[in-house]
């Protein structure tokens, strides 16, 4: 008996979240603060590889207002950071120890912490603490030869396989072959909010509370409790306001635990917020990819096989997300296209510098790039323009569900739905396709360098199992959704509110929506691979509606009628038929039984593929090798918007990240493993200068069949093909098919390809 | 290093008297001694702007400048734009514009736009482009932070007539 008219969902209303982030209210980690509370400061390695003989604190420990510091000893008890996701047995020695033991490995690592009264002393003291390390020499290329890593190590710990089809028959028998080296850079997240965390050990309830978590609470709740000698149940971890995910926000890094650990032990709260450099050398990299491709295709450009080895730099430790990345990259790397055979080898290796995790379609946004730079060698190869040779080799909507014959994340990958070739011809008349290439052709002519190219791809999302969600009606009549989500600024409170007003018939805005607190619920997944709308967005719904019939059946009951005469109109009970007495909800609430409350979980074992087109238009300053974005045009397939301007929120903040990827980030180190972009003025990011005004085309053109709203994910397709997109128009722009095969194409390296012409 | 100076910061109309070494940061001491924590540290290195304040009218870096440097200055944060319970026009027009989306940012932008525009009404599209460039934003993409502050100098034009 759910409603049937939706008032909310599929609607722009305005976000539940916006008030208190205007007011300078908002609770971010370091807001978090307890009287009485140490400061911690993590002492971190300055060498790349070094043999760690010794630590001299007497100094840092004579400084007043130091109260302690930590070395490994000290934390000798406390196992390694456990695999989240795709953790392989053959990776678990390379896990991060909180703090290094007898080596360090990358420029940053945590070797000591010092505990004091105040910040500012606890980074003199940091400053005072002598480390004896033997330097080694580092590890910092990915390809080649594999070798030791260190003394129990070996540099190539797995290899992620994945095949269908038969490969080798396919190249034997194929018209021509196109191959390609591609590579892609090294980026990271980097959200405007620095990692912090907070503990504060309650020892008259026995609680050990953690202010700072994100994403995934519930799992860093049960794992870090594990660590530490803690239960699920009397731990918690909660967050507040979350300044920007990206993947590499609130997965379990060494510092979460140290100041779990140090609040326990101390009997004092414990307050640790990275500053900017250390957040740059310490939190997640990600994206590091060099990748050799080939197809076998036939005499017309379509695909017969591909074939490809790569090589992943997941620098020096495996983090929380272990195999995730190169494995997404090897699983979603065929994309929307229709590939016989496949074939893909990535070679997992360790390197000397920051470890690694995932950032904003993680694997897709490498190889995207790489897919769509071989569409575009084919069509270059056969004398097709790009979309032609897209076209070709695109997967039918009549195909759909399409196997692909392959698994990640504990998952087999069927595209559940999609018109991709429609998608692609919407996307193409959004972005005047013929006129725009007679006005560049024209400009080319008059010397500019202009070009435009076109990037496709499949996202995935709504990575299940499950989501459970309690609704309750208070005694206020205020509704409460209680969520395993997390917040990490997208909307999550603002959408979920939608879906529950519209099956409650209440206004949005009077529902609470509770998420990323483990002492509300005592599961959930969190925030991550775009799973929240689909997942926690139909278990809003269920239980909504569960609880729409509880409330009817209660009212029913006092009103003497029957539940089915009834209607929840605007938070009030009223008849269908509009006669007779009405009760709001809030006086339900307050009369016996009083317990307005329902709970409902929703399964799913696949997840659920949204796709897109991007179309860039650059022109190229040859002599600056600025690449200036002239047009961008986004369509993406989201199966249901349940409210569009936040999808297209996510598209848009998506494509500014992709861009920076694309055309000025990159972590690079020096010969020794120095770390040389551990500022803003070294690491680039893209400001109001350089992202353009873009048109984004939501289409709704293949629901989900998977859940009944038919929702899919918005969070990661505006950034997965953008660095795809600049190369394909980038080559355009100087008639060069080929010339771009390294992301990202900062200003140095275009001009450098600018003077091979 | 330790050895602390009494000074009194006035924000937003409000005098904190407080006592703290010469080298912390305003950014530090609106945010710690003052209890103001509206005001976000991103970078401590000047460039991504999310601890913009206004000093004596002017957009500062709370994070480059030190607390003493700015005793008996005029010091504005965001807690001090809304009147009441009403939004300032630049508050607004974020949430009308959906100018935001984790928020961790925002008080830094609005104080910046805020401050050029009580100071420059009629700047130019381009120039205000420019210094919107000055801050960083992780999660828009700017484009609506733009629309946002364009729209609210036309309303604080009218205001101001």
């Amino acid at each position: 008996m759910s409603n049937p008219k939706p008032k909310f969902v599929g609607r722009s209303v305005a976000r539940l979240e916006d008030r208190p982030l205007l007011l300078g209210q908002g609770r971010f980690a370091a807001d978090v603060s307890f009287s009485g509370q140490w400061h911690m400061r993590v002492v971190r390695s300055p060498v790349a590889h070094g043999k760690l003989q010794g630590i001299d604190a007497a100094a840092a420990l004579a400084l007043p207002g130091v109260h302690a510091v930590w070395t490994h000893q000290d934390v000798a008890h406390i196992p390694p950071i456990p695999f989240r996701l795709t953790g392989l047995v053959e990776l678990e020695p390379y896990r991060q120890p909180i703090l290094a033991k007898d080596y360090v490995r990358y420029v940053g690592e945590p070797v000591a912490v010092v505990f004091a009264t105040d910040p500012y002393i606890a980074e003199d003291a940091a400053d005072l603490i002598e480390l004896d390390i033997e330097p080694l020499a580092p590890v910092l290329a990915a390809s080649g030869a594999t070798g030791p890593f260190d003394a129990e190590r070996a540099t190539e710990p797995s290899i992620i396989r994945k095949s269908y089809g038969d490969v080798d028959a396919a190249f034997k028998a194929a018209h021509a072959v196109v191959a390609l080296a591609l590579s892609t850079g090294r980026h990271s997240g980097v959200p405007m909010e620095t990692r912090g965390a907070v503990a504060h050990y309650d020892e008259a309830r026995d609680i050990l509370e953690m202010h700072g978590a994100a994403k995934v609470p519930w799992w860093n709740r049960d794992h870090i409790a594990r660590m530490i000698g803690r239960t699920r149940t009397n731990m918690h971890l909660l967050e507040g306001h979350v300044g920007g995910g990206f993947g590499i926000r609130g997965e379990i890094y060494p510092e979460d635990v140290l100041v779990c650990a140090a609040a326990l032990a101390f009997g004092k709260p414990i307050k640790w917020v990275e500053d900017r450099r250390e957040h740059l050398i310490a939190a997640n990299h990600s994206r590091q990819q060099q990748h050799r491709i080939r197809a076998a295709i036939d005499a017309e450009g379509r695909i017969l096989a591909i074939d490809d080895e790569f090589f992943h730099d997941n620098g020096a430790y495996m983090r929380t997300h272990a195999a995730t990345v190169p494995d997404l990259a090897a699983a979603m790397l065929p994309g929307p296209y229709r590939v016989p055979a496949y074939r893909v080898a990535g070679h997992i290796r360790l390197t000397n510098k920051t470890p690694c995790g995932t950032y904003r379609a993680p694997g897709r946004y490498e190889s995207t790039f790489v897919r769509e730079r071989l569409l575009d060698a084919v069509a270059a190869k056969v004398g097709v323009d790009g979309v032609e040779i897209r076209r070709r080799n695109l997967i039918a909507t009549s195909e759909m569900p399409y196997d692909l014959h392959l698994e990640t994340l504990g998952t087999h990958i069927v595209y559940d739905s999609g018109d991709y070739a429609l998608l692609l011809d919407k996307t193409l008349a959004c972005a005047g396709w013929p006129a725009l290439q007679a006005d560049l052709k024209k400009r080319r002519a008059a010397g500019e360098k202009v070009g435009a190219g076109v990037a496709m791809f499949v996202e995935k999302s709504g990575l299940g199992p499950s989501d459970t969600v309690r609704v309750e009606i208070r005694k206020d009549g205020k509704v409460e959704v209680i969520t395993g989500v997390a917040s990490i600024g997208q909307g999550v409170e603002t959408a979920m509110a939608q879906i529950a007003a519209d099956a409650l018939g209440v206004d949005y805005t009077a529902i609470d929506v509770v998420h990323g607190r483990t002492d509300r619920i005592d599961q959930g997944a969190g925030a991550f691979a775009s799973r929240v709308t689909v997942m926690c967005g139909e278990a809003t719904r269920l239980a909504s509606t569960k609880l729409r019939d509880k409330v009817l059946r209660l009212a029913a009951e006092l009103m003497q009628t029957d539940a089915s005469a009834l209607d929840i109109v605007n938070g009030e009970i009223v008849s269908r038929d509009s006669t007779g007495p009405s009760m709001t909800l809030a006086e339900l609430a307050q009369a016996p039984p009083g317990d307005l409350s329902a709970e409902d979980t929703f399964l799913s074992s696949h997840m659920v593929y949204p796709y897109g087109v991007h179309v860039a238009a650059v022109k190229i300053d040859s002599d600056t090798g600025a690449v200036a974005i002239e047009r961008y045009v986004i369509g993406y397939d989201i199966g249901k918007a349940v409210n569009p301007r936040l999808v297209e929120s996510q598209i848009a903040g998506g494509l500014a990240q992709g861009l920076g990827g694309a055309l000025l980030e990159e972590f690079v180190y020096d010969d020794h493993g120095e770390p040389l972009s551990v500022t803003f003025a070294d690491y680039l990011m893209p400001t109001s200068r350089e992202v353009p005004d873009i048109s984004i085309l939501i289409t709704e053109d293949a629901p989900s069949p998977l859940n009944p709203m038919g929702l899919k994910g918005a969070g990661e397709g505006g950034a997965n093909p953008v660095g795809a997109a600049i190369a394909s128009a980038i080559d355009d722009a100087l008639q060069r098919p080929g010339a771009i095969t390294d992301l990202p194409i900062t200003p140095q390296r275009m001009k450098a390809i600018c003077r091979q012409n | 290093m330790t050895e602390k100076i009494a000074l009194t910061l006035t924000i937003n109309g409000h005098a904190h008297a407080i006592a703290v070494e010469a080298r912390r940061t305003l950014a530090d001491a609106i945010r710690e001694d003052c209890g103001q924590t509206g005001t976000h540290i991103g970078c401590e290195h000047g460039i991504c702007g999310a601890c913009t304040v206004i000093v004596n009218g002017e957009p500062v870096r709370s994070c480059l400048m030190f607390a003493v440097q700015a005793e008996g200055k005029k010091i504005r944060t965001v807690e001090g734009l809304a009147d009441g319970d009403t939004l300032h026009a630049m508050q607004q027009a974020f949430m009308d514009h959906h100018g935001l989306q984790c928020g961790f940012c925002t008080p830094g932008f609005l104080m910046l736009a805020v401050g050029v525009l009580e100071r420059e009404p009629d700047i130019s599209d381009g120039d205000l482009l420019d210094v919107l460039s000055s801050n960083l934003c992780r999660c828009t993409g700017y484009q609506n932070i733009i629309k946002a502050v364009r729209a609210a100098a036309a309303e604080m034009r009218k205001r101001c007539v």
